[in-house]
């Protein structure tokens, strides 16, 4: 049994998780780190096409199955929970490691999973897993908010079993397929696969609780739960078109609050959800140059992605905060994390050399290769609005912008070496992303460095810059200021409490109105009973015979009839 | 407001270098053809303007959206 578990890469993390819960600082570390790459050599040594089903209960369920597909997000897994832990060590927190590392399998065990039971059982796993690191930074304070995180992540969990009994009674297949919308449980399914993708109005748990989590904490979550999300939306609802709209109003909408959010880790959750949509958009468009597009920006998005929290993730644990109404020419204190930051701005920003630009191109060629005009001209205004949130503001209100009266030293050297490692990756696979092509689902033959493809980028991108200076300059960007500001949690963090209030406090009041009315209605009819039937009244005084055998036959020819 | 952290020499510098940069890629327009997928994008600078227009759209639509979205930051009492 152990032996089995131990050929899962999944399990690796999760039993070793278990255990590093319990080591001193000083074993947990290496061991920690060691954990994701023995996994990445298991990965490695199960051969493509491994199929590994069994029996339980007379449920036919595939615990292990590893196609393209599958590799290619389990490995990224693998690379960020490695480079999250070590970029976590200074803060030498032991739920961080352990069940970062739990949370991590989990994700690798829902991406082998080839059925829908043991999808939902690893789905709510990575639920459970990650509120542990929601809580890193402040458990008292962010415990409400834990608890959202986790009543959204534990109903999606429950949708997904809902739509997997359903699809079930239907179809007799549990198997973890092509889904689509159409089938019994499709849409159950899909809701359950949205809640984790953070489509529109279901995504502020993350803008809600991923910023609150501490340095290393946010690393971690920011690499699984929407990717695994993205993964599966890829196995089951590739080529449905709605997704590409879905994946269109979430590429854009996220970029105005990014642009207006003060907190520089919200901004950067904001920027998540904004590239979540570019992968949505290339599911939805479901041709294998598109679907090859979003696993390659999902791979090269857990990178840059991380290497952004990263860099804010120093300024945090070195400063204390990541307002940037507070921050300021930190590129004197912290030039190292200032040199990282700028490669994961770049990365996302897609400029030629770095990684997200030999990602991101495949989705807009495909929905260029389709003839999807509307939806490529959103994608390519939502890539100008990536440039502002993540390749300037994160940066310049960090780093640069107006001295601030903070003073602090480069972040500890496990945080530096985890972002070296991480800025190298975004150059590497922008400067060569054959290797990154040769393991993409459907192998796509895809050449990004043609003339016309950097000449288009550079363009857009650097008139976008363009465009900061000229605002810049003249008075008309936003200065950074405190705040917050209102998005769709508003209703369920405030209209829904207050309306909840109301109606309780309205039924309260009905019911002591009800309960005053009732009791006046007993005294009016005991007074009247009293009036009746009471001392000296008609109904007490002594009846003649010949009036009671009257009423008596009245009563019975009464029930007679 | 405390003083700006770069030197503005440096950026007024860093500033041309972008200006030069810009001209640099519309006129690759003009000497380079453009494969293009749809007749609009063949247009010359037809990139620089979208991604000018589009950025000054977002920040200048975000800053009017601020007005009726903004709350103190213990709005939700955390």
């Amino acid at each position: 049994m152990i032996s089995s578990l131990l050929n899962h890469p999944g399990w690796i993390l999760i039993l070793g998780g278990g255990l590093a819960l319990l080591l001193p600082d000083r074993l947990r570390a290496p061991f920690a780190l060691v954990l994701p790459l023995i996994a990445i050599a298991v990965l490695v040594g199960i051969p493509l096409g491994t199929n590994l089903s069994g029996d339980l209960a007379g449920l036919a369920l595939t615990p292990l199955r590893l196609d393209r597909l599958a590799f290619i997000f389990c490995l990224i897994f693998l690379v960020a929970a490695f480079l999250g832990l070590l970029f976590a060590i200074p803060e030498r927190n032991r739920w961080l490691d352990g069940c970062g590392l739990i949370y991590a399998g989990a994700a690798v065990g829902a991406a082998l999973a080839g059925d829908l039971v043991t999808l939902f059982v690893y789905w709510e796993f990575t639920a459970l897993a990650s509120l542990a690191l929601v809580l890193t930074r402040d458990a008292v304070a962010n415990l409400q908010a834990g608890l959202r995180y986790l009543a959204i992540q534990v109903g999606s969990g429950i949708l997904l079993l809902a739509g997997a009994t359903v699809h079930y009674r239907a179809t007799g297949s549990l198997e973890f397929g092509h889904l689509g919308t159409e089938t019994p449980g499709g849409l159950l399914i899909l809701t359950a696969f949205g809640i984790k993708c953070a489509f529109p109005f279901l995504h502020n748990w993350l803008q809600d609780t991923y910023p609150r989590a501490s340095a290393g904490g946010t690393v971690m979550l920011s690499a699984f739960t929407t990717k695994l999300a993205v993964y599966a939306l890829a196995r089951g609802y590739a080529g449905t078109e709605e997704l590409m709209w879905i994946g269109a109003t979430m590429t854009a909408f996220p970029i105005f609050f990014a642009v207006l959010e003060n907190d520089l880790r919200k901004v950067l959750a904001y920027s998540l959800n904004n590239q979540l949509g570019f992968m949505v958009a290339g599911i939805g468009i479901g041709t294998p140059l598109a679907l090859d597009g979003a696993a390659a920006h999902a791979f090269a998005h857990i990178l840059y992605k991380a290497l952004l929290f990263m860099s804010m993730g120093a300024v945090l644990h070195q400063v204390g905060t990541t307002k940037a109404s507070e921050l300021g020419g930190l590129y004197k204190s912290m030039p190292f994390t200032t040199a990282c930051c700028l490669v994961g701005s770049a990365s996302i920003s897609a400029f030629p050399l770095f990684s997200g630009f030999v990602t991101k191109s495949l989705i807009l060629a495909a929905a260029a290769y389709e003839g999807h005009w509307l939806l490529w001209l959103v994608l390519l205004f939502a890539s100008a609005g990536v440039l502002d949130h993540s390749g300037i503001k994160v940066p310049f209100f960090a780093f640069f912008a107006h001295t601030s009266d903070k003073r602090c030293t480069e972040a500890p050297w496990p945080m530096r070496i985890a972002m070296g490692i991480t800025a190298a990756l975004c150059i590497g696979i922008g400067i060569y992303p054959d290797p990154l092509y040769a393991i993409l689902p459907f192998g796509s033959a895809y050449h990004p460095y043609t003339a016309s493809h950097v000449i288009s980028q550079m363009q857009l991108l650097l008139f976008a810059a363009l465009a900061f200076v000229v605002l810049f300059r003249t008075g008309l960007y936003p200065p950074e200021v405190r705040g917050i500001n209102l998005d769709a949690d508003w209703l369920y963090r405030r209209v829904l409490p207050r309306v909840t209030a109301r109606v309780l406090a309205a039924t309260d009041q009905l019911a002591t109105a009800l309960g005053q009315l009732g009791a006046r209605a007993l005294t009016r009819s005991g007074q009247l009973l009293h009036a009746v039937a009471g001392d000296g009244a008609p109904l007490s005084r002594a009846w003649s015979v010949g009036l009671s055998s009257a009423i008596l036959l009245l009563l019975v020819a009464l029930l007679l009839v | 407001m405390s003083e700006p952290s770069v030197n503005p020499r440096v950026v007024s510098w860093l500033v041309r270098l972008l200006v030069i940069l810009c001209a640099a890629f519309v006129l690759a327009d003009f000497v380079i053809h453009r494969h293009a997928e749809f007749s609009f994008e063949a247009w010359p600078g037809f990139y620089a303007l979208f991604g000018f227009a589009s950025y000054c759209c977002i920040v200048l639509s975000a800053k009017s959206l601020r007005r009726f979205l903004r709350r103190d930051e213990d709005y939700y009492g955390d």
